[in-house]
C-alpha cells in the first residue's frame, strides 16, 4: 500500500483491519476527513464505527493498515500526548463525579501544564452557554444530562485542539435537550473551524452535523458521501433500505 | 512500591517489639498455663521472686503446653510450674511409668540434655487426672473406681478437654487400660466442663485431682485402681537462660521445693476456684504462712472476693484500662502494617490483573487458619509475646484490606476512567486521581472490617503472652469467674463498636464530596 501523506487531511485511515477473535470489527476500511471538515459515521451497533473512531487516538491499534493523524502516522506518535492534542466527547459524559466542573473542565490544560488552565475552562464553559460562576463550583452530580454533556464538549474544547472526536455525544439525551446542543455545537464548529468525526445511530443527526456521512456495516464502510448523494445514489442495497426507512419515521 | 511498604512493615514491627533487649537486667518471666493451679503457682514463683528482690514480669495463661514450653525453651519465659508426668508423655513423648521418683529423674536428665531445662525438686504434691462423675451418677451406678466406670460407660456421655483426648496418658490410653468405650465423646475447654457436667449435658469429665472444682460442685472422683495414671508432680520448670543469668532467682525458687502438700494444695485451689479470691491475694498468704515471705510489708489490698460484677469492674479500674490501651495498641500496629502492604499491592494488583485473583486467594488462605494454630506456630519464629501476636493479626488483617482495594479501584467508575483515559491521563494519573479517589470509601470499608475482626482476634492474644483484654478473658475461663471473663469481653466489645464508628466516620469523610459510591459498604 502506498503511504500516502497529505496535510491537508486531518484524519485518514488507509486499510485499516481489527478483529476481535472470529469477528472482523473492522474490514480494510479507508477513510479521509479533511481540516474543518465534520464526517458522521453512522451504523449499527457492532458495525465497527466506535472501533474505527478509536483508531484515531490509539485506544484501539489496529491489526493492519495506516493511521494518520495531521499527516504523522500515529503508531510512531506518543498515545498520551496524541489523545492530549484531541478532543473528545463519550456518550455519557464521563466526568470525574469526584471533581467539580471547573477542575473537569481544565482537566487537559492541566496535563499539559498550560498557562491560565482556569482561563481556558472559563472561556470553554461559555463556549457551550454555561456562566463560569454558576456552574464551575458544582458537581457533575448536581448537573442534568444536558448539562453534563455540554460540560463534557468544553473538556473537550478547553485546551484548544483543532481536532475533535465524538462517539454518539447527544445520543442519551430527550429530543428537545439533544437539539439544543446540536444547535450549539454547529455554531462552535463553524466558529472554531473545528475538524470532527462524529458516531452516531442517529440519521438526522448525521444529515445534521455531517459535511458527509460515512455508512458502516459489519467492518465495511458500504458508502461514504453528503447526504444528498446518498440519497440520490445509494451505493449499495443496504444505503438505499436505511435512507427509505427514515424517511418512513419523519 | 511493594519493597517500600515492606520495609515500612519491618520498621513498624521492630519498633513495636518490647524494649526488653535494650535492657541490660531481663526481669525474671514467670509464665502459667491456662488453669487455676498453674496461675496460682506462677504467682507463688513471682511473689517469692519479688520478696527476694528479683524483678519479675508475668506472663500468665500461656495458651497450652506446647505454648508455655516452647516460649521456655526460646527464651521468651523463664519459668512456669508443669508436672512431671506432663513432662515424660506430653513433651518427651516417653511411654509412662508409676514410680515417681523414677519420672523425676528420667525428665529432669532428659530435659537438661535435650533441652539445657531444669527441673527444680518437686514442690510437694502430684496433681494427676481425675475422672469425675455427678455425685447421683456414682449412686445409680455404684461407681467408685475406673473398672466400675468401665461396666457402665457404653451408656454415658464424655466430655474431655482436647488435650486429654489426644495424649497418650488421656483417653487412648484409658481405652486399653480399662477397655473404656463411652456412648459419645465430647471435647470441652477446660473452663466450660465442670459446668457441662452439673448440668446434665455430659456424664464424665477430665478433672485435676487438686482442683477446687471438684468440691464446689459436689462431684465424685473414680479411683484409679489400676493404676494407668502416671505420676504428675508439680514443680517449677526453669528455662537455660535464667541458670546463668540469675543463679540467685533459681535458689530462690527451691525454697518452695517440697513445701506444698496435697491438702494444701486443695485448700489454696479452692479459695481461688471456690471463694473467688484474687490469685495474688492467695499465693502471698500462702507464701507467707510457709514463712517464706515477710509478714506485714506488703500494704493490705481489699479483695473483691465475689462481689458483685459492677464492684469487680470498678477494682480493676485501673488494670483494665491498661490492658485496653495495650490491646488497642495490638491492633493499631497490626492494622497499620496491614494496611502499608495490603494497600499498595491491592493498587498494585489493579495494574496485573492476570495474577491478582490468584495472589488473593492466596492471601485468603491465611484467613482459613484457626487463631490459636496461627499463634501457636508463631512460636517457634518469633517466641513470645508482642511480636508474634503483632504478627498473626497483621497477617488476618491483610485480606480484608486487599480484597477491597483491589476490588475498589478495579470498578470504579468505569465511564470516568474509560474517558481520563481517552483525553491523555497516563495510568498512573487515572490510578492516583481517579480510581483511588473514587475508591476510598470501599477501602476504608475493607479496612474497617480488618479492624473489627483484629479486635476481637487480639483477645487470644493472651494465650501468648502479648497482653490485652485476652488476659482477663484466659484467666476467668481457667478460674470460671464470669465476672473476671465479662471485664475482658465487655471493654473488647465496646472497643469493636468504637472502632467500627470512628472507622464508619473516616470512611464517610474520605468519600468524594458531591459523589455518592456506588457500592455502598453494609
Amino acid at each position: 500500500m502506498s503511504d500516502q501523506r497529505d496535510p491537508s487531511f486531518a484524519l485518514q485511515a488507509q486499510g485499516v483491519s481489527k478483529r476481535y477473535g472470529p469477528v472482523a470489527a473492522l474490514d480494510v476500511i479507508s477513510l479521509e476527513v479533511a481540516r474543518g471538515e465534520c464526517v458522521a459515521l453512522i451504523g449499527e451497533s457492532g458495525s465497527g464505527k466506535t472501533t474505527l473512531l478509536r483508531c484515531f487516538n490509539r485506544l484501539t491499534e489496529p491489526d493492519a493498515g495506516q493511521v494518520l493523524v495531521d499527516g504523522e502516522n500515529v503508531a510512531t506518535l506518543d498515545p498520551i500526548a496524541l489523545r492530549r492534542r484531541m478532543g473528545y466527547v463519550p456518550q455519557d459524559g464521563g466526568l470525574l463525579p469526584h471533581w467539580r466542573v471547573g477542575r473537569n473542565v481544565a482537566l487537559v490544560p492541566w496535563l499539559c501544564r498550560l498557562a491560565d488552565q482556569t482561563g481556558l475552562a472559563d472561556r470553554a464553559l461559555r463556549l457551550v452557554g454555561m456562566e463560569p460562576a454558576v456552574f464551575g463550583r458544582r458537581w457533575p452530580g448536581e448537573l442534568s444530562g444536558g448539562q453534563r454533556q455540554r460540560v463534557a464538549v468544553a473538556r473537550a474544547l478547553a485546551a484548544e485542539p483543532h481536532v475533535i472526536l465524538l462517539d454518539e455525544p447527544f445520543g442519551a439525551l430527550d429530543a428537545i435537550t439533544r437539539a439544543d446542543l446540536q444547535a450549539t455545537f454547529q455554531q462552535l464548529r463553524a466558529e472554531l473551524e473545528l475538524t470532527v468525526l462524529l458516531v452516531t445511530h442517529d440519521l438526522h443527526e448525521a444529515v445534521l452535523l455531517g459535511d458527509r456521512i460515512g455508512v458502516m456495516r459489519a467492518g465495511r464502510l458500504e458508502q461514504i458521501a453528503p447526504a444528498s448523494e446518498l440519497d440520490a445514489a445509494p451505493a449499495t442495497a443496504y444505503v438505499r433500505e436505511l435512507l427509505r426507512r427514515s424517511k418512513v419515521r419523519v | 512500591m511493594t519493597g517500600s511498604s515492606v520495609a515500612l512493615l519491618l520498621a513498624v514491627l521492630s519498633g513495636a517489639a518490647p524494649p526488653l533487649a535494650a535492657q541490660e537486667i531481663r526481669p525474671v518471666v514467670v509464665a502459667s498455663k491456662p488453669f487455676g493451679e498453674s496461675y496460682l503457682l506462677a504467682e507463688m514463683f513471682a511473689r517469692l521472686l519479688e520478696g527476694r528482690g528479683f524483678r519479675v514480669e508475668r506472663r500468665l495463661g500461656l495458651g497450652a503446653t506446647e505454648i508455655a514450653f516452647g516460649a521456655l525453651r526460646s527464651g521468651a519465659a523463664d519459668v512456669y510450674p508443669e508436672y512431671t508426668g506432663t513432662g515424660l508423655l506430653a513433651i518427651l513423648k516417653q511411654p509412662p511409668s508409676s514410680d515417681a521418683q523414677e519420672v523425676y529423674a528420667r525428665v529432669a536428665r532428659e530435659f537438661r540434655d535435650r533441652y539445657g531445662v531444669r527441673w527444680l525438686p518437686p514442690l510437694g504434691f502430684e496433681n494427676t487426672y481425675a475422672i469425675a462423675v455427678r455425685r447421683e451418677t456414682a449412686a445409680r451406678h455404684r461407681l467408685a473406681t475406673l473398672s466400675d466406670l468401665a461396666r457402665v460407660a457404653p451408656m454415658l456421655r464424655a466430655g474431655l478437654t482436647p488435650d486429654f483426648i489426644g495424649r497418650a496418658d488421656g483417653l487412648p490410653g484409658l481405652r486399653r487400660a480399662y477397655g473404656l468405650r463411652f456412648a459419645e465423646v465430647r471435647a470441652l475447654l477446660p473452663a466450660i466442663k465442670y459446668q457441662a457436667l452439673a448440668a446434665g449435658e455430659v456424664d464424665v469429665i477430665d478433672g485435676y485431682s487438686t482442683d477446687g472444682l471438684i468440691a464446689r460442685y459436689d462431684l465424685v472422683v473414680l479411683l484409679d485402681d489400676r493404676g494407668f495414671f502416671p505420676p504428675y508432680q508439680a514443680a517449677a520448670l526453669v528455662g537455660p537462660g535464667l541458670v546463668e543469668r540469675l543463679p540467685g532467682a533459681v535458689a530462690a525458687l527451691t525454697e518452695l521445693s517440697g513445701r506444698l502438700d496435697v491438702e494444701t494444695m486443695r485448700r489454696l485451689n479452692r479459695r481461688l476456684e471456690v471463694d473467688g479470691e484474687a490469685a495474688a491475694r492467695v499465693a502471698e498468704e500462702a507464701l507467707r504462712s510457709l514463712g517464706l515471705l515477710e509478714s506485714g510489708n506488703s500494704a493490705e489490698r481489699r479483695d473483691p472476693g465475689r462481689a458483685g460484677f459492677f464492684e469487680y469492674f470498678w477494682e480493676q479500674r485501673e488494670a483494665l484500662a491498661r490492658l485496653t490501651a495495650r490491646h488497642l495498641l495490638l491492633v493499631a500496629v497490626s492494622l497499620a502494617a496491614a494496611i502499608a502492604l495490603a494497600l499498595p499491592l491491592g493498587l498494585a494488583l489493579e495494574r496485573w490483573r492476570g495474577s491478582a485473583e490468584a495472589v488473593i486467594r492466596g492471601v485468603g488462605l491465611l484467613q482459613t487458619l484457626p487463631s490459636i494454630a496461627l499463634l501457636a506456630f508463631m512460636i517457634p519464629l518469633l517466641g513470645i509475646g508482642t511480636l508474634p501476636a503483632i504478627v498473626a493479626l497483621f497477617l488476618y488483617s491483610l485480606y480484608p484490606i486487599l480484597r477491597n482495594t483491589y476490588t475498589g479501584v478495579r470498578d470504579a467508575a468505569p465511564e470516568a476512567v474509560g474517558a481520563a483515559r481517552a483525553l491523555g491521563m497516563t495510568p498512573r494519573q487515572i490510578l492516583r486521581h481517579v480510581r483511588l479517589p473514587l475508591a476510598a470509601p470501599v477501602i476504608m470499608a475493607g479496612i474497617r472490617t480488618a479492624a473489627v475482626i483484629n479486635v476481637g482476634t487480639a483477645t487470644l492474644a493472651a494465650f501468648i503472652g502479648a497482653g490485652g483484654l485476652g488476659d482477663p478473658i484466659a484467666a476467668g475461663l481457667a478460674l470460671s469467674d464470669s465476672r473476671m471473663i465479662l471485664s475482658g469481653a465487655l471493654p473488647a466489645a465496646l472497643l469493636a463498636l468504637m472502632v467500627d464508628g470512628a472507622l464508619g466516620a473516616a470512611e464517610r469523610s474520605v468519600g468524594p464530596r458531591g459523589y455518592r459510591a456506588p457500592i455502598q459498604p453494609a
